[in-house]
């Protein structure tokens, strides 16, 4: 990782802090000068430590170093200009002071707890803060492009494959690993090894076992059943045919009981739709599977379907009135309702499912029975497309 | 001084026990190439900062429960509404805790401006051919970057539990359920059972605030580690070459810089997130499985995903009673990973074809490898037909046209446009390299005509600088020879023979594609040497060219020298 430097010269001489104005270098020369103090008030360095270190350090032995030609200069080539831009920077440095103070008397000062109070204060922190951060980023900018001398170094870049002796110290070192670890020599180590590490490399998956319980049929049937009234969702009224007094809007309905539940209603939400006489056509024609007829569930010319997409489950809740077309925002998928909610456009493969309807007693819409197809989107278990 | 002795102090005290100094100063002392490109890297990793950083404070309020509870805070409208405690803990943040609207539109922004970057960032390595060797590896962890970025965006947006994430996470589970077998044991184990449970919520937060920055802090460390270790690449330019680096040191220049910029883009998501609302979940609602609204789109960076399920027919079988929902899994799985599997192969197709094997350290300027540049523009355009179509409604609207028809010609573009963007780009390269070489040939145009003795008027052209002749002239050939299998009489190469070598050549042929450097190249290219080379003689050099166009002038480079 250590950088090869033009013109650099090696290890311990380079001692002084007026090379490199950075921390490193001085840094060395202090812990040089230190070890050496050392030496002289204590006991005598031990032999070995002399000749790691060599010839000590010129500049402590009392001979002066041979200056090091600067990498970097210490001063702009530009003084005037730099001088000025010295007066910007501090300008950018104050105006960020100014602007912090600013973002905490405005936390301090300005309430929330209101829509309006809360869009004022945003302003205010955010500015604030903005400011901080612009202020103090523009004076970096400034210093180190015109207080900074200008500088642009050069160093070497030695390939990246190792060198040959490298790679052929690294394979002995590996190779007589190896063979002191024994484990190409002894098979039965190797062996009961692999099988031990199995069992457990499974425990991770195992473990996510009970995060859920498995589907079994629980995607093939909703919470309608039989006699479930049907309620208009929001008011939670059971629905008398009559009350649809015209052909028209799409309203959604959710089963008795269930109007809070969302697992409950996830699937089992379903849209009515009143036709005039003779606008629905449940054909052959309009059946996916040819010869079968689209099941007539309706009551009084109202149809309800599943309001869950066929696609990937999002609420079928956009009904054009002019055209009967329910339309999936999601993805556009697009069903003819008076022809029983068949996809003319869009991804989805399936027709919406129609939930069977019949009134009870009170002369209110119930279902006759659950649906008679998983609802929502495809799965690999679900089988028969119709 | 004291400060220092205080800092020596210091230095001393660590080194004793470290033994910094050296590694240390090379660190101080390593130096960075400049280049505006090379800034998006860094925008991403100081996005990711901003996002801890937020990230962290909105942890201290934000409950991750679908408990149900009833609303009676400051936002009255929604005063006595049913929603999850995630919903009112947001709402919360956004309303009653000082600076907490701030730093949650300040954590989306910077979420945004993470993804954008992270796109910016690789299409610049693509585009310059930075993933070369030795740098395959850390193309690749990218790629597994960019993948967790798109991920832990979409846990984090879907957090708040309000109605318009919650469309996104129903669409998530719709794809989770449609995949062939394990596809519903999938879901069912993610969601706790049917769709929506009352896990969800829960699970994504842990993997969004634990699991998934744990793997970035790692892949992002090793990220860095690597390229700080290969050193940087450098874009063509004088004096630099295949075996230098040049550019300032870390200690104060790059320092200082790279601290501005942080400053920069946390100054810029600030900014937005003072004046631009961004996810506004109070005026969504909470969820509800029943309700929805049409313009619902995603965070930009989903929109390519949405566009593919919105543009894809309907398709499905049922084969032997299991349900193949082609509709769904295929785009919802394709795109991201034609797009992904392709970038993570390139760089050792590349080499297969080219038959380089060398380190590459010098950037290619994008016109100087067409095909690469071509097949790139090609991945884009095919990315920006999905992400157009992930709007497909609001186009629609805007346009007052038909949604269908939009969704149509999204499906008949996705195929055309990026073959038509592959080819446009390639020619655009190839124009671009002839301008080069018309510049290399004949000097920079001065505008003054001379009249010569004879009578004869000349344009009197001045060589290019030595600058730009670094710029201009291309290296060596992208494709080292990797064999000849048209040579009747020669045996072809190891590599080359059979119907797989026909297959290279012909691979090679394409993908070296380029305006020929007219033979005198071997001498007068730049071929990263650019110190040793001087524009005059290389401006000389292009005057004996045999081709006929470069005669006219040819005179008029060299005389006024």
């Amino acid at each position: 990782m250590s950088d090869s430097t033009a013109g650099q010269r090696p290890g311990d001489s380079e001692h002084d802090g007026d090379q490199l104005p950075g921390q490193s270098a001085s840094d060395q020369g202090e812990t040089v000068s230190a070890e050496l103090r050392k030496r002289v008030i204590g006991t005598p360095p031990p032999a070995e430590a002399r000749s790691m270190l060599g010839t000590p350090a010129p500049g402590t032995a009392g001979v002066p170093p041979v200056p090091r030609p600067r990498e970097l200069p210490a001063d702009p080539q530009n003084p005037l200009g730099a001088k000025r831009a010295e007066r910007v920077v501090a300008a950018c440095f104050v105006i960020a002071t100014v602007a912090g103070l600013g973002f905490i008397a405005a936390y301090v000062i300005l309430p929330v707890h209101s829509v309006l109070r809360v869009q004022h204060s945003n302003w205010a922190l955010g500015l604030t803060l903005s400011l901080v951060f612009l202020a103090l980023a523009a004076g970096a900018v400034f210093w180190v492009r015109n207080v900074m001398p200008d500088v642009q170094l050069t160093e070497a870049r030695k390939p990246l494959r190792s060198t040959e002796e490298d790679r052929a110290a690294f394979q002995t070192t590996f190779e007589e690993g190896t063979q002191a670890s024994q484990i190409v020599k002894r098979p039965l180590l190797r062996r009961t090894l692999i099988a031990a590490s199995l069992p457990v490399a499974i425990a991770p998956i195992l473990l996510l076992r009970d995060m859920g319980p498995l589907p079994r049929e629980s995607l093939d049937h909703t919470v309608w059943r039989r006699g479930l009234r049907l309620l208009n969702y929001g008011g939670n009224t059971p629905i008398r045919p009559a009350d649809f007094s015209s052909p028209g809007g799409m309203i959604t309905v959710v089963p008795d009981g269930y109007q809070d539940d969302f697992n409950a209603l996830a699937k089992a939400a379903c849209i009515i739709i009143k036709f005039a006489p003779g606008q629905i056509d449940f054909t052959s024609a309009n059946h996916p599977v040819p010869g079968k007829v689209v099941e007539n569930w309706t009551v009084d010319n109202i149809v309800a379907y599943s309001k869950i997409c066929t696609h990937v489950g999002c609420p079928a809740a956009l009904y054009e009135q002019t055209t009967h077309h329910i339309l999936c925002p999601c993805h556009q998928s697009t069903f003819d309702a008076p022809r029983g909610a068949k996809v003319i456009f869009g991804p989805a493969t399936r027709a919406l499912p129609q939930l069977p309807m019949t009134v009870d007693a009170q002369g209110y819409l119930v279902a006759r029975h659950d649906f008679t197809e998983p609802v929502g989107p495809s799965f690999w278990e679900r089988g028969t497309t119709a | 001084m004291s400060i220092d002795r205080a800092l020596s102090g210091t230095g001393n005290w660590l080194d004793e026990r470290f033994r910094g100094a050296k590694g240390l100063r090379a660190v101080f002392r390593k130096l960075y190439p400049d280049h505006w490109t090379f800034l998006l890297g860094e925008v991403a990793l100081y996005s990711f900062v901003i996002l801890l950083l937020t990230g962290t404070f909105l942890t201290l309020f934000f409950k991750p429960s679908m408990t149900e509870i009833v609303y009676h805070g400051t936002y009255v409208k929604l005063d006595g509404v049913k929603m999850s405690e995630a919903y009112a803990s947001t709402l919360k943040i956004s309303f009653d805790v000082r600076g907490g609207l701030l730093m949650r539109q300040i954590h989306h922004w910077a979420a945004d401006l993470f993804v954008a970057a992270i796109l910016a960032h690789m299409l610049r390595i693509f585009f310059t051919g930075a993933y070369r060797k030795p740098r395959e590896v850390n193309w690749l962890i990218g790629l597994v970057l960019f993948t967790l970025a798109l991920l832990e965006g979409l846990f984090g947006y879907s957090l708040p539990d309000d109605l318009l994430s919650g469309a996104g996470l129903r669409i998530t589970q719709g794809v989770l359920q449609s995949i062939p077998i394990v596809g519903t044991y999938l879901s069912f184990f993610l969601f706790g059972g049917q769709y929506p449970g009352h896990s969800i919520i829960p699970r994504m937060y842990i993997l969004h605030v634990l699991l998934i920055p744990g793997i970035f802090l790692a892949l992002i460390g090793a990220h860095i580690f690597i390229m700080y270790h290969q050193k940087h690449t450098q874009m063509p330019s004088k004096g630099r070459t295949n075996t230098n680096v040049v550019g300032a040191p870390a200690w104060p220049y790059f320092a200082v810089k790279t601290t501005a910029l942080f400053l920069f883009v946390f100054a810029a998501v600030t900014l937005a997130s003072t004046f631009v609302q961004i996810n506004p979940i109070w005026i969504y609602g909470p969820y509800n499985p029943l309700a929805i609204s049409s313009g619902s789109q995603p965070d930009f960076y989903m929109g390519f995903l949405e566009g593919s399920l919105r543009i894809m027919p309907a398709w499905q079988w049922v084969i032997f009673g299991h349900t193949f929902a082609f509709n769904v899994f295929i785009p919802a799985l394709l795109p991201l990973g034609l797009i992904m599997t392709g970038a993570a192969l390139w760089p050792f197709l590349e080499q297969w074809i080219t038959g380089d094997k060398r380190e590459h350290h010098v950037n290619d300027r994008p016109r100087n490898a067409p095909t690469r540049t071509g097949l790139g523009m090609a991945a884009v355009a095919f990315y920006g037909v999905l992400w157009a179509e992930g709007a497909n409604d609001v186009i629609a609207q805007h346009l007052d046209i038909s949604l269908y028809l939009v969704t149509w010609i999204a499906r008949i573009a996705i195929f055309v446009v990026p073959v038509l963007a592959y080819i446009i780009t390639k020619r655009i390269c190839l124009g671009l390299q002839r301008k080069d070489l018309h510049l290399l040939e004949h000097g920079v145009e001065t505008g003054i005509i001379r009249q010569l003795p004879s009578g004869e008027f000349i344009e009197e052209t001045r060589p290019v600088s030595d600058e730009a002749l670094a710029k201009l002239a291309r290296p060596e050939p992208l494709a080292l020879p990797a064999g000849r299998a048209d040579g009747e009489e020669e045996v072809p190469a190891r590599g080359m023979r059979g119907g797989v070598g026909r297959v290279k050549a012909r691979l090679n042929k394409v993908l070296t594609e380029s305006v020929p450097m007219n033979g005198h190249g071997a001498d007068g290219r730049g071929n990263g040497h650019g110190p040793d080379e001087h524009g005059a003689e290389h401006a000389r050099a292009a005057i004996g060219s045999p081709e006929p166009r470069a005669d006219d002038s040819a005179d008029g480079s060299g005389s006024p020298h």
